[in-house]
């Protein structure tokens, strides 16, 4: 057909069949890596781990102590005990790498699902229960641990943690790499949408501030895959906005560890924010009210089990460094008496009375407000006695 | 006729819409394969596609940014707000652009825009996931703001909303989505979509109520017949703006009014209830107009919701109230 011959009218194009996205995976994206699926340590040009087997033992603890806390919780849900549980089941790895990068005076912003930063930064795990339970809204002090509320609403503690940092730079806390002060943020790859976290980006580049972000991208936001967030590989944001990003293998605790590591370091000594993208899979639901059947596939689940962040450290431990049965045995054994510490704290929460939930809603109590509290002691006290 | 659910209605009334005008595109979060947190939007991405059924990236501003555009475009969007607590990042876009596009423009323009959100208490959830922010909208000039109490309303409702040339906040009674009630499609609606309706006829008092609290009212109000009295319930469903007739003709016939609603008591939608009535109904009044409500407290921890939420007990204690003058 001759180009002067008018031919049908050029194809229109569907707004919804957007040209293929660039790969997203690990198979095809490099990430760092130091511990393979199957156990055996790799080396890479950047990054190394350098603790001895004796931390990657106290880091296979922290895993299989967070996994079990975590499947208590999911079953005291199951058994009414709590209305809702969000799972970190197979985040192990990007939690407990990262957490244990942490000075004594970072500061953690968490999302609602980082039970496992909670544990590496002392957070009594019965206090991460109460939020659930509907027994309060976080019972734990922010400044007793260095871990800031959880938030549910998307990505808005992004910006709270580059508020903080701003405040770490003023205060003159940063300038030393080991003894400065960073702060972290946790969101996940769906919160990467929210206008919060690319401000958040912002701030924390014009100001040089010393934040991490650390993204686990799960490949999830409840039922929206990774492409519905984002078409280039998360971590590449980050030069766009004017800092360092990477990709790290989100289930090996050793890289995490060593880029989350790296990134504080940078922030400490003042050389500003930068962003963690770890490369991971949510292997449960979204929380106990989800049904992922409804949107993907078993055979995802069954891929990344083989990659599972605990079994990897497991096989390294046996096979490398001379770990016997009793370890296992004696971390299975301190599992199942934390989960059962945690049942029974659970169960012994007090029921919260709402007259007490009328005294923090000010600091300095209005008369309005004060007035309504009496009237409702009043009206409760009414039901007294009758069953 | 088919015995349907609240939330079910809701999806056949999109279904309805979308068949009938292939400009309205429903949006949101997990409103496609999943159907919605609350599967209100099953099927409907299989049935119309992925360009009427849009699964958006994770930021309510941009649901409600691009809706408007949308909207410039000659589209109705339906958007789905997932949760009550989380429609505030898209605040700005609904307040300053999708309210005030008409008036700006000089009429010029249209915002035939529907923002859905599952609203209210009474599911044991947590933070941010119970709330009742009907008036944060209500309050703003170009916004106008529903909500359904019952499975048929729900149905005709929803249509409606999506046919007004008007932006509308349809407020969806969350703890009420799996109520049942028969649905015949055949017959047409009663009421425009702004107006009140009679849900029970009483001589005694008044209660004005709305969403969730359509339910509670009747349940008092059956209960009420024990202590001899004889109470009208009205279901508000439009809140901006509010059908002042229906309210001005009860509160004539019963002279005693009560409004209920879980949202907090203060410049509540019971405050200008209470204002309007004064005003109008000032010498057929034999009582205030009280209000049961929610407290001026955020939404507290869900094992005290039971104690927070107005019910049975708390509406027929202001009943006693408002009798007792
Ligand atoms: C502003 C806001 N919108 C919607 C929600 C409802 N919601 C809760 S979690 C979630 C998905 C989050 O995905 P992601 O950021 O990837 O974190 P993940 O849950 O996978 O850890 C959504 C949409 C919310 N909590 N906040
Ligand atoms: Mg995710």
């Amino acid at each position: 057909m001759s180009e002067s011959v008018p031919g049908p009218a050029p194809e229109v194009f569907a707004p919804h069949e957007a040209p293929v996205s660039p790969p997203q995976a690990s198979e095809e994206v490099e990430f760092v890596q130091l511990l393979t699926p199957e156990g055996e340590r790799v080396e890479h040009p950047d990054y190394s781990f350098d603790l001895d087997d004796d931390a990657i033992k106290g880091f296979y603890r922290d895993m299989v102590l967070v996994r079990r806390i975590d499947s208590e919780a999911t079953a005291l849900q199951r058994q009414g005990e709590l209305g809702l549980w969000a799972s970190l089941l197979g985040q192990e790895a990007a939690q407990i790498g990262s957490g244990r990068a942490l000075n004594d005076r970072d500061m953690v912003f968490p999302t609602y699902r980082e039970h496992g930063v909670a544990w590496c930064q002392g957070v009594d795990p019965l206090r991460l229960l109460g939020l659930f339970r509907g027994v309060d809204q976080g019972g734990w002090d922010p400044k007793d641990n260095n871990f800031h509320l959880y938030t549910i609403v998307i990505g808005a503690q992004t910006l709270h943690a580059t508020g903080y940092a701003m405040g770490q730079q003023r205060d003159h806390a940063i300038g030393d790499a080991e003894n400065g002060e960073a702060t972290i943020a946790y969101f996940g790859d769906g919160a990467s949408s929210q206008g919060d976290v690319n401000e958040a980006f912002i701030w924390s580049s014009v100001f040089n501030a010393p934040v991490v972000f650390f993204c686990q991208n799960n490949q999830w936001a409840i039922s929206e895959p990774i492409d519905r967030q984002t078409r280039i590989p998360l971590y590449q944001r980050a030069a766009g906005f004017g800092f360092p990003g990477v990709r790290v293998d989100g289930n090996d605790v050793l890289a995490t560890y060593a880029v989350t590591q790296q990134a504080l370091k940078r922030a400490r000594e003042g050389s500003g924010p930068s962003l963690i993208e770890a490369y991971t899979y949510r292997m449960g639901a979204h929380t106990t009210s989800d049904d992922p059947t409804k949107y993907r596939l078993n055979e995802d689940l069954e891929h990344w089990k083989l990659k599972d962040p605990i079994e990897r450290v497991h096989a390294y431990l046996a096979r490398h460094a001379g770990v016997d049965h009793d370890f296992f045995d004696q971390v299975e054994a301190d599992a199942d008496k934390i989960a059962a510490e945690l049942r029974d704290g659970c169960l012994a929460l007090p029921d919260p009375v709402l007259t007490d939930f009328f005294k923090h809603v000010y600091v300095e109590e209005t008369p309005q407000l004060a007035e309504q509290r009496d009237q409702f002691a009043a009206y409760a006290a009414s039901f007294e006695g009758e069953g | 006729m088919t015995k349907i659910t609240l939330g079910k209605a809701i999806n056949a009334g999109l279904r309805a819409a979308m068949e009938k005008d292939p400009k309205v595109v429903v949006m949101g979060e997990d409103i496609g394969k999943l159907g919605g947190v609350f599967r209100v939007t099953e099927g409907l991405q299989k049935d119309f596609g992925e360009d009427r059924v849009i699964d958006t990236p994770l930021a309510e501003s941009g649901i409600i940014g691009t809706a408007v555009g949308l909207a410039l475009r000659g589209y109705r969007p339906v958007c789905e707000i997932q949760f009550d607590g989380f429609v505030f990042p898209a605040y700005d876009q609904i307040i300053n652009q999708v309210a005030k596009m008409h008036y700006r423009s000089e009429g010029r323009i249209k915002m035939p825009v529907v923002i859905r959100i599952p609203y209210g208490g009474g599911i044991g959830a947590v933070e941010h996931h119970s709330e009742s922010p009907e008036t944060l909208f209500a309050h703003v000039p170009g916004l106008k703001v529903v909500s359904c109490g019952d499975p048929v309303d729900a149905y005709w409702m929803i249509q409606q909303a999506i046919s007004s040339d008007d932006p509308v906040v349809f407020f969806e009674p969350k703890r009420r989505y799996h109520e049942k009630a028969e649905l015949d499609e055949s017959v047409p609606p009663v009421q425009p979509l702004h107006q009140a309706k009679v849900v029970r006829e009483g001589t005694d008092a008044t209660l004005f109520c709305y969403g969730p609290m359509v339910k509670t009212c009747l349940q008092a109000a059956e209960a009420a017949v024990e202590d001899g009295r004889n109470l009208e319930v009205v279901d508000l469903r439009t809140i901006a703006p509010l059908d002042l007739a229906t309210i001005f003709a009860s509160v004539k016939k019963t002279r005693r009014a009560l409004v209920v609603h879980e949202a907090p008591l203060s410049l509540g939608t019971g405050s200008e209830i209470a204002a309007r009535v004064t005003e109008e109904c000032f010498y057929h009044l034999e009582a205030p107009v009280l209000r049961v409500t929610g407290y001026d407290t955020p939404y507290p921890p869900s094992r005290m919701e039971d104690d927070y939420l107005p019910d049975l007990d708390r509406v027929l204690d202001g009943v006693d109230r408002v009798m007792e003058y």
